[in-house]
């Protein structure tokens, strides 16, 4: 079994911590929580300490907060209906565009790899697909595919290709239409049996792993037209396929899930305090894998654990927000 | 309110004081205080206002102190509420306000869930899912004329 050592409590914030993002060269910490700031946090020498406050980009709670895969934009994703860019040209961080249209809460937000495209999705059941051009950010799609709330989008790593979670149980895979440029749903993964909250692509992007109220968690595989097994393709569309469910290991709701793309190994945040690590057996069938509970981390926050995000740069790093108000940095070893 | 009452003529059920007075129940004096029970937290909710009447969820038999689960061991609160009609539009009101009263009173190690009694309402499965989805809940605190009928809902209940 693995261990889960604490580095630092990053206390701060007032109120529930919703959601933390590395930056890309995994030197700071952006979080975001019910007090409506955005808080980036830096390491310096041993520790990690407090670098700025933004405030008064939203009117209300601050659901997620991402960093651009450049680390020079932050995207802010708020109850206010609102998301907002905040650069530091001026030096600062400051917030110079706020993107609206959606009807009510966003609940996400998600940057493209080219940093090209961002992606939000909302309770009012759409994800939006924003184009940017010299910091213009022009909506190039409304997609109405989900039947409930939209909880998490997230773009897989090396395609233009997006994914989202939705409090109607199901994940929407959605790409843009050469012909018509129109963004459209070419897969749904319909498996779980409650809210899907968080969603994570491997490292090469042709699986997923999802997260549910249901307790479990899923890993899909994706199958190309002409795949091997023989699974067939309609639409000449690649194929979604739940070939692995972990239930049994989370006995509340599984909030967030993020699967490293280094080290492969996944880390999931529960609604029952506890931080969990698991790891694909090597021995595992690729088309029916087997993943091991290598680390099960007890009262890892005294509330609920509502993000753990696997730092992109140094193996092994883990950065949880927790409903007790702090951020938490932990290192995982075998 | 101006619309039509669902339930115009509810049954009225007796209260824990009248229970006490009619000698077909006894107050519990000596309790912990640093434990919650059933008792307690039935304490905390029984005098929450209905939204439509002016009566109390202990009067209305919406709340009832044996559809209250406490583990103090394990820190699980479950209440459960039964609507005061199948199609009651209120349902998911009610069960938020009790969510409200609980966030409010009871100490943040306590995971408490609130449903409907099973069986009790046409929509059970989506007010449940509803009022155990935290982030949702959270929106709906925000809501500032939703906060205000809360509120009201829960002004003469216990406060801290």
């Amino acid at each position: 079994m693995g261990v889960l050592e604490l580095q630092q409590s990053l206390v701060g914030h007032k109120g529930r911590v919703w959601n933390v993002c590395w930056h890309p060269s995994g030197e700071s910490i952006a979080s975001c929580g019910e007090d409506k700031t955005i808080r980036i946090w830096m390491h310096d020498k041993s520790k990690w300490i407090i670098k700025t406050i933004l405030t008064e980009g939203h009117t209300r709670t601050i659901r997620e907060v991402s960093w651009s895969p450049c680390g020079n934009y932050i995207a802010s994703a708020s109850f206010d209906a609102t998301v907002a860019i905040w650069d530091q040209k001026s030096g600062q961080f400051e917030c110079n565009t706020t993107l609206e249209g959606h009807e009510n809460e966003v609940k996400s937000v998600s940057w493209s790899v080219s940093g090209q495209l961002l992606a939000t999705c909302s309770r009012d059941k759409s994800v939006w697909v924003w184009e940017i051009t010299d910091d213009e950010y022009e909506c190039a799609a409304v997609i109405n595919a989900h039947t409930q709330d939209v909880k998490k989008v997230r773009w897989h790593p090396e395609k233009d290709i997006l994914a989202s979670a939705s409090y109607d149980d199901t994940v929407k895979i959605f790409k843009e239409d050469t012909a018509s440029s129109d963004w459209i749903c070419v897969s749904t993964l319909a498996s779980h049996t409650s809210t899907v909250w968080s969603l994570s692509f491997n490292n090469r992007g042709d699986r997923l792993v999802t997260c549910s109220d249901d307790k479990s968690l899923k890993i899909w595989q994706q199958y190309e037209p002409g795949n091997e097994m023989g699974i067939p393709t309609p639409d000449d569309e690649p194929v979604w396929k739940c070939v692995c469910t972990l239930s049994g290991y989370h006995s509340r709701t599984v909030y967030d899930v993020d699967w490293c793309k280094r080290t492969g190994l996944i880390v999931t945040a529960c609604g029952d305090d506890i931080i969990r690590v698991f790891r694909e057996e090597s021995d595992s069938d690729k088309h029916q894998p087997t993943f091991s509970l290598v680390c099960s981390m007890e009262n890892a926050h005294t509330q609920d654990v509502n993000c753990s995000q696997w730092n992109p740069s140094v193996p092994g790093l883990i950065a949880s927000a927790s409903d007790d108000g702090s951020v938490k940095v932990w290192a995982y070893n075998d | 309110m101006s619309k039509v009452l669902e339930n115009p003529t509810p049954k009225i059920y007796p209260t824990l004081e009248e229970k006490i007075a009619d000698g077909e129940c006894e107050e519990k004096v000596t309790r912990n205080p640093d434990e919650f029970d059933a008792r307690g937290i039935f304490e905390l909710l029984r005098n929450i206002n209905d939204p439509e009447h002016p009566l109390t969820l202990e009067q209305l038999n919406v709340v009832q102190q044996n559809l209250i689960e406490v583990d103090n061991e394990s820190n699980e609160i479950n209440v459960q509420f039964t609507p005061t009609i199948p199609h009651c539009s209120m349902a998911t009101l009610i069960g938020l306000s009790i969510r409200t009263q609980l966030l409010r009173t009871i100490p943040p190690r306590f995971k408490v869930s609130v449903t409907i009694t099973p069986g009790t309402h046409t929509a059970e499965t989506a007010v449940n899912k509803q009022l155990a989805d935290k982030e949702r809940v959270a929106a709906a605190l925000e809501n500032q004329f939703l906060l205000t009928v809360i509120d009201q809902c829960l002004e003469n209940a216990v406060q801290t």
